[in-house]
């Protein structure tokens, strides 16, 4: 199955081979990713970087995204964010942080058949906008809300 | 070896409700020891579950999700009595698969 063989590669230097082809600008970012961890998309120090490193250098904000999140979390350590999709054919769901060292958080492949919803708990290092971007039909789609945080979830 | 996952399936609707409850550290690297030294990252970075041998979610995780990693989704088809799997693999290579039948 192929996913054993993603495994393999990935225990088998396949991180390292990335790291290689994508500082030698042979792997577009929106094209790996779907294949492998998008490592200059995690990587992004901040919001920008990581949208361009998604391929997701313009978007469109759209109310069709649904995010359920708290106003105010107690502990960063532990924030649940749940995302839903109204948008007809998304591909991709992704959860980015914008204050956090480390802006992207999360990126669920959305499989036909698969509803376009998920839910996860993630960190916040301190208040920040919280942002689901959805790929769909090639077009990227986004929306924010803002988290209060009062105890930090990085560094603690 | 990290522990077994704990994963919940409910077939309800023609849908199969998928909660999952990872057992990881999730290490962000930004951490330091007592000693303050850094510790390093150490977290999950792919997860997939399939149904049938067909992929049913698939997701690229970076630091920022929590330790103990939570995740709810949904697909359409499996029945009760089927079974799905769950994998995920770590930064480190680290890996762990589990399967669940849904109720």
């Amino acid at each position: 199955m192929d996913q054993t063989r993603r495994n393999a590669l990935k225990a088998g230097g396949g991180a390292s081979l990335y790291a290689l082809l994508a500082a030698a600008g042979v792997l577009r970012p929106d094209t790996a990713l779907a294949a492998d961890w998008n490592q200059k998309a995690f990587e992004a120090k901040n919001l920008k970087d990581a949208f361009d490193a998604l391929g997701a250098g313009s978007r469109i904000d759209s109310a069709d995204i649904v995010m359920t999140a708290p106003e105010i979390a107690e502990n960063g350590a532990v924030v649940p964010v749940g995302a839903v999709s109204k948008i007809p054919g998304t591909e991709s769901i992704a959860i980015l942080i914008a204050k956090n060292p480390t802006s992207l958080a999360a990126n669920f492949d959305i499989p036909s058949g698969t509803e376009p919803a998920v839910s996860t708990r993630v960190k916040l290092a301190e208040t920040s906008d919280v942002y689901v971007l959805v790929k769909a039909q090639g077009k990227y789609y986004v929306t924010k809300k803002e988290i209060k945080v009062t105890i930090g979830g990085c560094g603690g | 070896m990290s522990d077994p996952m704990r994963i919940r399936a409910v077939a309800k609707d023609g849908a199969v409700n998928v909660k999952i409850l990872m057992s990881h550290e999730m290490e962000t690297g930004q951490r330091k020891d007592a000693a303050g030294k850094p510790i390093p990252a150490h977290f999950i970075q792919q997860v997939s579950a399939t149904w049938q041998g067909k992929v049913v979610l698939s997701a690229h995780w970076g630091t920022a999700i929590a330790k103990n990693p939570f995740l709810e989704f949904n697909f359409k088809g499996g029945k009760k009595g089927e079974k799905i799997q769950v994998s995920w693999t770590d930064n480190k290579g680290e890996k762990r698969t589990d399967e669940a039948t849904i109720n």
